[in-house]
C-alpha cells in the first residue's frame, strides 16, 4: 500500500494552485480499470477530484515529460517518487529543462505493482485491492485471489535502489534511505554464463522485439531532439525488425548511448510490450562502471561528472579494463 | 461436429502437421506467440497472443523483390513463390475479423499479391473465447467471441476439443483427421457458448458502443478540442499500431546487402513523426495530429470507404500494451461523451 | 498465381534524354529498354520512379498522353531520390511503375470550357501534360490562358516550348512573370497572385492552380475576389507516398488517399477534407 493517499496529493496540489506557486499539475488520471493510469495535466481542484488517482499503478516516471512541459509558460507541479528524482537530476545535469519552471513535491513509494504479474494471477481483472503485505485480485469470473504484495512487484521495485529523494522543493512524508539492493544479482547471473549461453539468452529475449520504440520513447536518458534511428540521413534509420539488426544493434547501441546517464529507473522494461528485460543491459553497464571507476549513481547529484566523460589519473588503463572484462566472461 | 479428448490433442496437431505447416499459440517469457508446431510444443492457455495474427498475412518485414545493377543496367528479380497451404490454430474471434479488415485493404484493386498468396493458402482454425478479459470489447463491433468465423471453429472445454467445419476447406481438413476424432452432437459446444455469452455480460466494456462514429463524422470529430488532452502524454511510440491486428500502414525501403539490393516492406506507424514527412514539409506537425489520425482512421475514415466497417476489432491489445494507457476505448468514451448502449 | 505483376513491382525504364531546364530542374525522357512508352496515362497522373538502393518517389508525368512514344518527368532537386536522378547520365536505367491517381477531367468537365492555367515554379510540371493535351485537342476547348511565374527567367520551366509553341497557338494566351527585375527580361515582373488579379480574368472558365502553398493560397483569394467559385478551381496535392495504390497509409487525408483519389482535387472537394495537406 502506498504511504500517501490521493486526498493528500490533491490537497497539496490545490494549495499550490491556490497560492499561485504553480498553474498546473502533472499527475495520474484514472482509467477504465484499477491499473490503467494515464499521465495527465490538471489545472483545477475539481478536475483532480474527478479524475486524479494515486496508487499502486502509478509507476510512470514523469521526469522526461518535463522537457516538453517546461517549454510552456508558467510553472508545473510534478509529484516525483524517489527513483524519478534521479532521472530528474540527470536531465538537469544535461540541461534538458529549466528547473525554475518546475515545482517538485517528493512523495514516498512502497513499490508499484507489475500489471503483467497481476494479470497472471487471475483472468479477467475486476479490481485490485492492496492490503499492505497482501494484494487481493478480484476476478470477473473466478472470485478473489490473494497473493503476497512483494511477489507482485516488478524487478525494479523488488530491487529498489533508493527510497531517498535526491531532488525536491518539498517532501510529503519522511524521506527514506539509499538501499543496498540486490539489483546486480541478475547481472551477475548473466556474467556467470558462458558467452554462448549469454548470447542465447539475449537472442531469445531480443527476438521478441517488435521495434515499436516504446523503450526509447519512454527513456528519460533518450531526449535527443532527433534520434539517430529516426534520421533518414544517418544510414541506420530502420523500422524493419530484422532479427540480425534488432539483436545486435538497436538495443546495444541504445545501451551504449545511455551508459553513464541511465539512472536505472526501469521504465524501458515496464513499457516493453514483449516483456524483454531491457534494464539488465543498462545495469550491466552500471555495474561495470562501478567496478572500473568506483561507485557512481547517475542523477544522485546535479552536475556530477560521470566516469565515462571524466578523466582522472586513477582511471584504469584500457588494457586493465579489457583484462577485467575477460575475467568476467 | 468432431471431438477429440484433450489428452490426445498432440495427436491432432501431429496429424495436421503431417499435411500442413501448423502454427499455434505457445507460451514464452513475454506472453503467448504463434510458433510453428513441433513435437513438444504446448498450446498456450493465454486468452490471446501478444502480437496479433496479422503477421501471418502481413509480416513485420518482407522482401518484395531484388535488384541487380551493373553499370547503367538494372535487373528486377521477382522473388515471389507460391506459399504452401498452412494452418493457423486457435485464432480468436477478434483476430479472425481482423482478416476481413485487412482484406478490405490488401485485396482491394489493385490486389497485393504478397498478401493474397498467403491469405489464399491459409486455413483458419478459430477458437471460442471461454474466458474473455476485462480489456475485451469485440462485441462493440458486432463480433461474437462464442462463435468466431474461420474454416473450422473450435471449442475447448476442460477435457475435450470440439471442431465444427464452416467452409469446404475446413470440412476437407476434418475429413482428413476423421480417424482420430469422434462425432459429437454439439451439446458441449452449445453449453460453452451459453457460458461465454453470460460472461460477456459481466465485462466492464460490454456496453461500449461505436454508434456515435462512422464514415460521415469527419466534421464532427476532426476539430474536437478533446484531442489535445487525449494525445497530451502520448509518447509517439508504435506499440499500439504494432500490436494492433488491423493497423496495416507500411513503408517500402531498399537495402544494399553488398551483393545486390533488396526492396523490402515493413510495418510503419502513423504515430511516428517521420511517417508523413517530406522534403517539402510536414502535414502532421505534432503528436496531436498523428494520434488523431490513428483513431479517426479506425473510427471514421475506414468506415467511410468500407461500408461502415470499423477498423477496430476490440481485441484489447492496445489497452494492455500502451505505455501510457491511452487507447481507443478512452478515445471513444471521451469523444462520444461517455455514451453507452442502453442496458 | 503470379502471372500478374504485383502493383509494387516496377518495370525497367531507360533514360534517353536529359534536359537541363533551370538550375534545379531537369526533364528526363523515359522509355522501356525496347524503346516503347512504359504505359499509357491520362493528364495529371503520376508514376513511381526509383533507383534501386536509393529509393522510390512519386512524380507527375509531364509529357502529354498524346505523346505515344515516351514519357517525360520534370524533376526538381530536393531530396535524396531527386538528387540521385539529377546525377544520372543518358542511358541509365531506372524503375518505373504507374500510372497513379485520378487525372484532370479533360474529357468531361473541361470540354467546351475556357481554361485558365496558373502555375508557379516547378508547379508547371503537372500542368504541362494537361496543357499539351488540351492544345492537341484544341477544338474541344474554348480559350486557353496560361499564367506562369518563377523566381527569375532562368527558373522558368519549359521556357523554349512556351515561347516557340504555346505562345504561337491560336486561342492560347501566355502570361509570364518573374519575381524580380532582371537584365534581358522585358516581360511582367511580380508575383503570380498579383499578376492574376491585374490580368482580371472573367469567371467564364475553369482555373487550374499548381505551385507552392503560399502561391496557391493568395491566388485562390485573388480568384475568389474576381468572382470564381470553388467548383471552378482545380489543383493537385502532394503528400508523402510509398505504395501509390491507397494501401500504405501515408497520403491518407480524411477518407481520401491522395495517390488514388487525387492528386487532382477541385477546391469544393478539398473543403470536405480535414486540413492536413
Amino acid at each position: 500500500m502506498q504511504a500517501v493517499t490521493r486526498e493528500i496529493l490533491i490537497n497539496k496540489a490545490a494549495e499550490l494552485l491556490g497560492n499561485g506557486t504553480v498553474d498546473r499539475v502533472f499527475g495520474w488520471k484514472k482509467g477504465e480499470f484499477s491499473y490503467d493510469v494515464t499521465p495527465a495535466l490538471f489545472t483545477t481542484r475539481e478536475a483532480m477530484d474527478a479524475d486524479f488517482v494515486f496508487g499502486d499503478f502509478c509507476g510512470a516516471n514523469f521526469s522526461k515529460y518535463l522537457v516538453a512541459e517546461t517549454r510552456k509558460e508558467g510553472k508545473v507541479l510534478v509529484f516525483l517518487k524517489p527513483c524519478d528524482t534521479y532521472s530528474f537530476n540527470q536531465l538537469l545535469t544535461e540541461h534538458r529543462f529549466d528547473r525554475e519552471k518546475v515545482y517538485v513535491v517528493g512523495i514516498p513509494c512502497s513499490g508499484m505493482l507489475d500489471t503483467v504479474k497481476i494479470k497472471a494471477v487471475a483472468e479477467g481483472i475486476a479490481s485490485v485491492e492492496d492490503n499492505g503485505d497482501r494484494v487481493t485480485v478480484h476476478s470477473l469470473f473466478d472470485g478473489d485471489v490473494t497473493v503476497s504484495r512483494n511477489d507482485m512487484l516488478p524487478d525494479r521495485c523488488k530491487n529498489c535502489k533508493s527510497k531517498k529523494h535526491v531532488a525536491y522543493d518539498e517532501l510529503i512524508g519522511e524521506d527514506g534511505e539509499v538501499i543496498d539492493s540486490g539489483r546486480f544479482d541478475e547481472v551477475e547471473k548473466l556474467e556467470k554464463m558462458t558467452p554462448d549461453e549469454r548470447f542465447a539468452f539475449w537472442q531469445n529475449e531480443l527476438s521478441r522485439c517488435i521495434r515499436c520504440n516504446a523503450c526509447r520513447d519512454v527513456c528519460p536518458a533518450c531526449t535527443c531532439e532527433k534520434c539517430v534511428f529516426d534520421n533518414p540521413d544517418s544510414g541506420v534509420e530502420n523500422k524493419a525488425a530484422a532479427n540480425s539488426f534488432e539483436e545486435k544493434m538497436f538495443h546495444i547501441i541504445r545501451a551504449f548511448h545511455v551508459a553513464g546517464r541511465c539512472t536505472d529507473c526501469g521504465e524501458c522494461s515496464r513499457v516493453c510490450p514483449q516483456h524483454i528485460p531491457l534494464h539488465l543491459l543498462n545495469r550491466k553497464f552500471i555495474k561495470d562502471i562501478n567496478e572500473f571507476y568506483g561507485d557512481y549513481q547517475a542523477g544522485a547529484e546535479v552536475g556530477s561528472r560521470a566516469p565515462l566523460v571524466n578523466y582522472t589519473a586513477d582511471d584504469p588503463e584500457p588494457a586493465e579494463a579489457v583484462e577485467r572484462s575477460h575475467h568476467d566472461a | 461436429m468432431r471431438k477429440i479428448s484433450l489428452d490426445r490433442i498432440n495427436d491432432l496437431f501431429a496429424a495436421i502437421a503431417a499435411e500442413f505447416r501448423l502454427y499455434l499459440p505457445v507460451d514464452t517469457n513475454g506472453g503467448a506467440r504463434y510458433e510453428e508446431w513441433a513435437e513438444g510444443k504446448i498450446l498456450s492457455d493465454e486468452l490471446n497472443t501478444v502480437r496479433s495474427a496479422k503477421d501471418f498475412f502481413f509480416p513485420q518485414t518482407e522482401n518484395l523483390m531484388d535488384f541487380k545493377t551493373e553499370g547503367k543496367k538494372i535487373e528486377i528479380v521477382d522473388t515471389r513463390s507460391e506459399t504452401e497451404d498452412f494452418v493457423i490454430f486457435g485464432v480468436k474471434a477478434c483476430d479472425v475479423r481482423s482478416f476481413d479488415v485487412l482484406d478490405r485493404v490488401f485485396l482491394a484493386e489493385p490486389q497485393d499479391s504478397f498478401y493474397k498468396n498467403r491469405r489464399e493458402h491459409s486455413l483458419i482454425l478459430s477458437m471460442a473465447c471461454a474466458k474473455p478479459h476485462e480489456t475485451c470489447f469485440c462485441t462493440t463491433f458486432g463480433i461474437d467471441p462464442s462463435a468466431p468465423m474461420g474454416d473450422i471453429v473450435c471449442y475447448k472445454t476442460e477435457d475435450a476439443l470440439y471442431m465444427d467445419a464452416k467452409t469446404e476447406k475446413g470440412a476437407a481438413l476434418l475429413k482428413k483427421i476423421e480417424s482420430i476424432t469422434v462425432e459429437d452432437n454439439g451439446e458441449a459446444a452449445e453449453k460453452q457458448k451459453k457460458v461465454i455469452r453470460e460472461r460477456l455480460e459481466k465485462l466492464p466494456l460490454h456496453n461500449l458502443t461505436a454508434d456515435r462514429f462512422g464514415g460521415d463524422k469527419t466534421a464532427e470529430f476532426f476539430k474536437a478540442p478533446e484531442w489535445k488532452e487525449l494525445s497530451a502524454s502520448c509518447l509517439g511510440c508504435g506499440t499500439c499500431t504494432f500490436v494492433c491486428p488491423t493497423c496495416q500502414c507500411y513503408d517500402i525501403k531498399d537495402f544494399n546487402t553488398g551483393h545486390g539490393i533488396k526492396r523490402f516492406r515493413c510495418w510503419d506507424s502513423c504515430m511516428y513523426s517521420e511517417f508523413t514527412k517530406m522534403s517539402a514539409g510536414q502535414p502532421r506537425l505534432t503528436q496531436l495530429e498523428r494520434f488523431r489520425q490513428r483513431f479517426m482512421h479506425k473510427l471514421v475514415y475506414f468506415p467511410a470507404n468500407n461500408d461502415g466497417m470499423f477498423a477496430c476489432v476490440g481485441c484489447g491489445r492496445c489497452l494492455s500494451k500502451c505505455p501510457i494507457q491511452m487507447n481507443i476505448v478512452k478515445v471513444m468514451k471521451t469523444l462520444g461523451k461517455g455514451e453507452e448502449k442502453n442496458v | 498465381m503470379f502471372e500478374l505483376n504485383d502493383p509494387l513491382i516496377p518495370v525497367i525504364g531507360e533514360v534517353t534524354d536529359i534536359r537541363i531546364d533551370t538550375p534545379d530542374i531537369k526533364t528526363f525522357r523515359v522509355v522501356t529498354p525496347d524503346g516503347k512508352k512504359a504505359f499509357a496515362h491520362r493528364p495529371g497522373q503520376c508514376a513511381m520512379l526509383s533507383m534501386p538502393g536509393v529509393g522510390e518517389a512519386m512524380f507527375s508525368i509531364t509529357s502529354s498522353p498524346t505523346n505515344t512514344e515516351y514519357m517525360e518527368f520534370s524533376i526538381k532537386k530536393c531530396g535524396c531520390v531527386t538528387e540521385w536522378l539529377h546525377s544520372m547520365e543518358v542511358g541509365q536505367q531506372i524503375t518505373i511503375r504507374g500510372p497513379y491517381g485520378k487525372p484532370f477531367p479533360v474529357d468531361d468537365e473541361f470540354v467546351g470550357k475556357n481554361l485558365l492555367f496558373i502555375a508557379g515554379g516547378v508547379g508547371l510540371a503537372p500542368l504541362r501534360s494537361v496543357i499539351n493535351y488540351c492544345r492537341h485537342y484544341r477544338d474541344r476547348y474554348g480559350k486557353i490562358d496560361i499564367v506562369y511565374g518563377s523566381r527569375s527567367k532562368d527558373d522558368l520551366l519549359d521556357y523554349n516550348e512556351i515561347i516557340s509553341e504555346w505562345a504561337n497557338d491560336a486561342g492560347v494566351n501566355v502570361h509570364l512573370t518573374i519575381d524580380r527585375e532582371q537584365e534581358g527580361w522585358d516581360g511582367h515582373v511580380g508575383f503570380v497572385p498579383n499578376y492574376v488579379k491585374e490580368l482580371g480574368f472573367d469567371t467564364d472558365k475553369i482555373a487550374v492552380l499548381c505551385g507552392p502553398p503560399i502561391m496557391i493560397k493568395f491566388t485562390l483569394n485573388g480568384l475568389y475576389e474576381l468572382g470564381f467559385d470553388k467548383t471552378q478551381i482545380y489543383t493537385t496535392l502532394e503528400l508523402r507516398m510509398k505504395c501509390g495504390i491507397g494501401k500504405c497509409g501515408r497520403c491518407n487525408v480524411g477518407s481520401k488517399y491522395v495517390c488514388k483519389d487525387g492528386p487532382v482535387f477541385r477546391f469544393d472537394q478539398l473543403d470536405e477534407l480535414p486540413d492536413e495537406y
